[in-house]
């Protein structure tokens, strides 16, 4: 082989390696956008560290008492061989002991999260006060219900339905330092309703769930108080709601 | 993914925004309006709780296509709870009974068959053969009959009269028997007359609440909404909760108290001896109105009569009152002192004296409340009345606002199972098979020939009546329990169940319903809508047209009568209770049933079957066949007027109204409206004269059975006067000791109905709550090594069950005590109750029992 030659092939290697690499850099990338249903078990470092940090050794899965945690696999919307759970389907039982964290070899879950009240896997978000029931004085309270971290990161605010005039109304409200977000979008995704005629349950078209989770660890464990804006619009209804109702019996 | 906090506050801003600005709503606005096209809007009871609310349904195309809270609705106002809100999934679930099956092996009936689908006619004539075999051979309490709180008014008055007329037997019960038996014998004790005197208007009028045993936070959600808006929005209201865990009315709670199981009792008494002490009772008000009583102690525990701790038992099953007075009175409960109350209850003494004293305060308007807590006691009976006691002894009681309210857990506990008489020992509106002259009345009415309608005794006019049998009557009474324990021991041989699901409801399953339905001698059958535990147990499962299936009535616990007209048709074969009833008795002769001297009091009656008897007898067949239409012209089936050729529902009630209207009734005060009149309004509240309701009874001015001038007349006592009865405090029958070392509570969950038959069929209901666990203290689990999520073993001396720890959960329970919810079909947790229940009222205590808990 000349010096040529020699020149030649490193070259086309170099390029492959990079094309490869280019590729596979494009790919990670992708994959590190993960949806927001899907959340990193407790003590998980911001993202971008997580990612560095775990060596895809998949001991946290093995470890988790529920079978909750899953890796990602080649086509995923996670890194592939990294774990994560989706709280519709198993949410974290938030295990005293935290055996996942304990099982991590690298810290990429954090050893120093000793409470798991004190992680933060993400937040919930009553993202759509219309279709929330609750708003509308429904008695529904099914994420207040199954919270964990009972009457702290959720709580109803109960105010006067001033539209029933006698009724009291119950809103969640979701307080950022103390969620952990687990269990609260285990709620029913199904409800739709017509702003014809308030809180109507229209079952047909399956539709969103009012609550969600935004996924990703807040790097301070006492955020800023914050939580949805508290509503302003309980007080006034759509048109044609109720009041206006043409159904006499 | 990088998402800073700064991001994350950022993007949820834009959310908010967004769904404050309203932005979906001009798409879904235009959507509305095309998915609202041809939609037939009408009203409808709620098929859950005792709270009553009114619905709408929109029905397109046969089907319920959508519902609300009704608007106009005095309970609700367009309000639901989240099992209301999906209410009209429970028609469609996926595992609907279209056909009548029946247990068979080479095509004839086995006890030990596979179910196979036969015709109704097949069904009937099965069942036919069965019952008419056991009526004769075994007497009167040879057949038995199983009901509900959820029949509708008229299923339930058709049943009375199918089982007290047709058959003479008073082996009719309903499942009220399991949930407000207590609180009638607490009524007819006390004021002689049945259900609340107030009504849910107290909610907005009473400035202090109690709630006794009543977690209306999630069973009576819509009444809870009330009870929370009077807390926040006037000044000086105060909540007090007492119970024996916390749960969720504790959230509000001014004065929160958990109480060791049972020392309600002296709780209330105590209550009692402050007002006594402090000289704080109305002293007028008792003078006119009350009389002092007192009623036997040690009374047992509704067990078995071969129990030790009947056997030990002085005065088994009694109850008569005597006259005491008021010194008396008040010597019975000196003993009730804070201190000895607060170390017996583990109340703190602060919180027991604020109670005491929110009583005794006679500027405050006291309004008390509960549910199971009181009724489901085996000393429920008693409770109920101390709970009276301290109201009449302030005169806080039937006016706006001051109301000792018992409140039903059932849609019509008290329209149906209560009002037309579907217990053993009742007749419709209050009559009783004790009394000779309401039996007489009530044949009369029937037109019966006299001593058909069997006596609580077995004697009319003093002597034996006669039975097909050809032994006397004998005595004829029989509750529910008392059911499950005679089909063990053979003593009653069929058995049907309506509307309920008794095979996961009826304590102690193992050792007496189960064996008792499985027995070879019995045939049980079952109607229901759904293959539940109850159905499954069975030899017979009847296809049931359910809730808007069929037009009905329910009446709730503020004695609201709603009707609703039939909405949809019901899924293949199956047929409404009241449809059931009525086509079963053609399949009976009189003969079969009656004896021969009874017949000849009525030749006419001969060779007729009970459904020309009871049925075709010009008053229930009175009304022809109509199309239903409402005031907007909409038209709606009633198939059973189509296949019985009269307007079924129309005779029934207003044949029942002659119970509560007709000239020379026993007992007045249960005066209700014409049959038309309550298709049109939302509801009215008996007792109903010259088309007005009554909102407060007893009481000049809102009653108009008490004349001017009289104030206050307790009118169901022949003197107009309410009894005070003293009873002390006496232990449970099962406390927990080494071996079973934890009190188990039972009960229900926000999201589900009952035992969950029709609300764990409604995907988003079981999607919140799927299977039942075990709440209980974070110490009691740790001791036990167990964590939360972790799968237990629960037993008891009865039975075991698996289910989840929850120690984070909204009932927090105190150590020593777990709270088990009964809607789990997979987790039968009456495998592990015990069988005792008041022996005054005969209602299972639900809420007492012991049980150990290991991991599983």
């Amino acid at each position: 082989m000349n010096r040529r030659q020699f020149l030649g092939n490193m070259l086309k290697t170099a390029c492959g390696v990079g094309l490869v690499g280019l590729g596979l850099g494009a790919y990670s990338k992708r994959a590190s956008s993960m949806p927001a249903n899907y959340i990193r078990p407790p003590g998980a470092l911001p993202e971008e560290d997580f990612l560095g940090a775990c060596i895809r050794c998949g001991l946290c899965v093995r470890d988790c008492p529920y079978d909750i945690l899953f890796l990602g696999e080649v086509g995923d919307e996670v890194a592939t061989g990294t774990p994560y759970f989706i709280a519709r389907s198993g949410p974290c039982e938030m295990c005293e002991d935290i055996p996942c964290v304990v099982a991590c070899p690298t810290n990429a879950l954090d050893h120093e999260l000793k409470d798991i009240e004190e992680s933060r896997m993400g937040l919930a978000v009553v993202i759509d006060q219309e279709n929330c029931i609750a708003f509308h004085g429904l008695r529904c309270e099914v994420c207040f219900n199954v919270c964990p971290i009972r009457g702290r990161a959720i709580s109803l605010d109960m105010q006067h339905n001033t539209r029933s005039g006698k009724h009291a109304l119950f809103i969640p409200v979701v307080h950022s330092e103390a969620c952990t977000a687990v269990d609260c979008v285990n709620v029913p995704a199904f409800w739709k309703r017509l702003p014809s005629r308030s809180f109507r349950c229209i079952w047909q078209k399956a539709s969103w769930a009012s609550i969600t989770v935004w996924a990703g660890r807040r790097k301070t464990k006492r955020a800023r108080h914050w939580s949805h804006p508290t509503p302003s619009i309980v007080t006034t209804y759509p048109k044609g709601c109720v009041t206006t109702c043409k159904v006499k019996v | 993914m990088k998402l800073t906090r700064r991001d994350f506050i950022k993007s949820n801003a834009v959310a908010a925004a967004a769904s404050v600005a309203g932005v979906t709503l001009p798409i879904t606005n235009a959507a509305a309006a095309d998915a609202d096209d041809g939609i037939r809007w009408d009203k409808a009871a709620c098929r859950y709780c005792g709270t009553g609310c009114s619905v709408l349904m929109g029905v397109k195309d046969g089907k319920v296509v959508a519902s609300q809270g009704d608007p106009d609705a005095p309970v609700n106002k367009g309000l639901n709870c989240i099992k209301g809100y999906f209410l009209p999934k429970i028609l469609y679930g996926e595992d609907r009974l279209t056909k009548p099956l029946l247990r068979k092996t080479n095509g004839k009936y086995d006890k030990n068959g596979k179910f196979e689908a036969v015709s109704w006619d097949e069904a009937f004539k099965t069942m036919a053969e069965k019952w008419v075999a056991a009526r004769k051979a075994k007497g009167p309490k040879g057949i038995g009959m199983f009901g509900s709180g959820q029949w509708t008014v008229w299923e339930g008055y058709a049943a009375s009269k199918l089982l007290k007329a047709g058959f003479r037997s008073n082996s009719l019960e309903p499942n009220a028997r399991h949930c407000m038996a207590s609180a009638v014998g607490a009524f007819m004790r006390g004021f002689g007359i049945d259900e609340p005197m107030g009504c849910y208007d107290d909610l907005e009028h009473a400035d202090t609440f109690v709630l006794w045993g009543a977690n209306m936070a999630e069973m009576h959600p819509i009444l809870w909404s009330r009870l929370t808006d009077t807390r926040l929005t006037k000044p000086g209201c105060e909540v007090h909760v007492l119970s024996t865990y916390e749960h969720r009315c504790y959230e509000l709670a001014d004065n929160g108290m958990v109480f060791e199981p049972q020392t309600d009792l002296a709780i209330l008494n105590y209550i009692a001896n402050y007002i006594i002490q402090n000289k704080a009772y109305n002293k007028e008000f008792i003078d006119k109105h009350v009389n002092f009583t007192k009623t036997p102690t040690d009374i047992g525990y509704g067990l078995r009569a071969t129990d030790p701790r009947e056997k030990a038992a002085k005065n088994r099953n009694k109850g008569k009152l005597s006259k005491i007075s008021f010194e008396e009175y008040a010597k019975s409960v000196e003993p009730y002192t804070l201190e000895h109350t607060s170390k017996l209850s583990k109340v703190p003494k602060d919180k027991l004296l604020r109670l005491a004293k929110a009583y005794a305060d006679p500027k405050k308007k006291v309004s008390s409340y509960w549910t199971m807590g009181f009724n489901q006691h085996t000393r429920g009976v008693w409770v109920n009345g101390l709970c009276y006691n301290v109201h009449l002894l302030m005169g806080k009681i039937a006016e706006p606002g001051n109301s000792p309210f018992s409140l039903t857990g059932q849609p019509s506990a008290c329209g149906t199972a209560r009002e037309v008489g579907t217990f053993t020992h009742r007749l419709p509106a209050d009559l009783v098979t004790k009394k000779d002259a309401h039996c007489k009345f009530a044949e009369k009415t029937w037109k019966l020939p006299a001593g058909t309608i069997p006596r609580a005794n077995g004697k009319s006019d003093d002597a034996d009546q006669s039975d097909i049998s050809g032994k006397p009557m004998g005595k004829t009474l029989i509750h529910a329990v008392a059911m499950h324990r005679a089909l063990k021991d053979g003593k009653m041989n069929t058995f049907w169940v309506m509307c309920n699901n008794n095979m996961q409801a009826a304590a102690n399953m193992n050792d007496e319903s189960l064996p008792g339905w499985r027995n070879p001698d019995n045939f049980i059958t079952v109607s229901d809508p759904y293959p539940t535990v109850s159905a499954q147990a069975a030899d017979l499962i009847l296809p049931t047209a359910m809730w808007i299936e069929k037009e009905g009535a329910y009446g709730n616990a503020e004695r609201r009568t709603q009707f609703w007209r039939e909405q949809v048709s019901a899924p293949g074969e199956s047929k409404s209770d009241v449809w059931q009833l009525m086509e079963f008795s053609k399949y009976i002769k009189v003969e079969d049933v009656w004896p021969a001297d009874l017949i000849a009091k009525k030749p006419e009656y001969e060779g007729k079957t009970l459904y020309e008897i009871l049925y075709t007898n010009g008053q229930v067949d009175k009304f022809p066949a109509e199309q239903v239409t409402d005031s907007r012209g909409n038209k709606y089936n009633n198939h059973e007027s189509a296949d019985f050729g009269y307007y079924v529902q129309k005779g029934l009630f207003e044949e029942y109204r002659l119970f509560n209207s007709a000239e020379g009734i026993p007992k007045k005060g249960h005066e209700m409206a014409e049959f038309d009149a309550y298709h049109k309004a939302r509801g009215l509240r008996w007792p109903v004269i010259n088309g007005k309701e009554t909102l407060w009874r007893f009481r000049e001015g809102y009653d108009p059975h008490v004349a001017k001038g009289e104030g206050v007349k307790f009118y169901g006592k022949p003197d107009g006067r309410a009894n005070i009865i003293t009873a002390p405090y006496e232990p449970a029958a099962e406390p927990p000791d080494k071996e079973f070392d934890l009190w188990l509570c039972t009960g229900r969950v926000l999201e589900h109905w009952h035992s969950g038959s029709m609300t764990r069929r409604v995907p988003e209901l079981y999607r919140a709550v799927p299977d039942a666990v075990i709440y209980m203290n974070p110490k009691d689990a740790k001791k036990r090594k167990l964590r939360n999520g972790a799968l237990a073993k629960i037993s008891s001396r009865r039975g075991e069950i698996v289910c989840k720890i929850d120690t984070k959960g909204r009932n927090k329970c105190p150590v020593g005590l777990v709270f088990v919810p009964w809607f789990d079909a997979g987790r039968l947790v009456n495998k592990l109750t015990l069988d005792q229940t008041d022996p005054l009222s005969k209602e299972t205590d639900y809420k007492k029992c012991a049980v150990k808990i290991s991991r599983a």
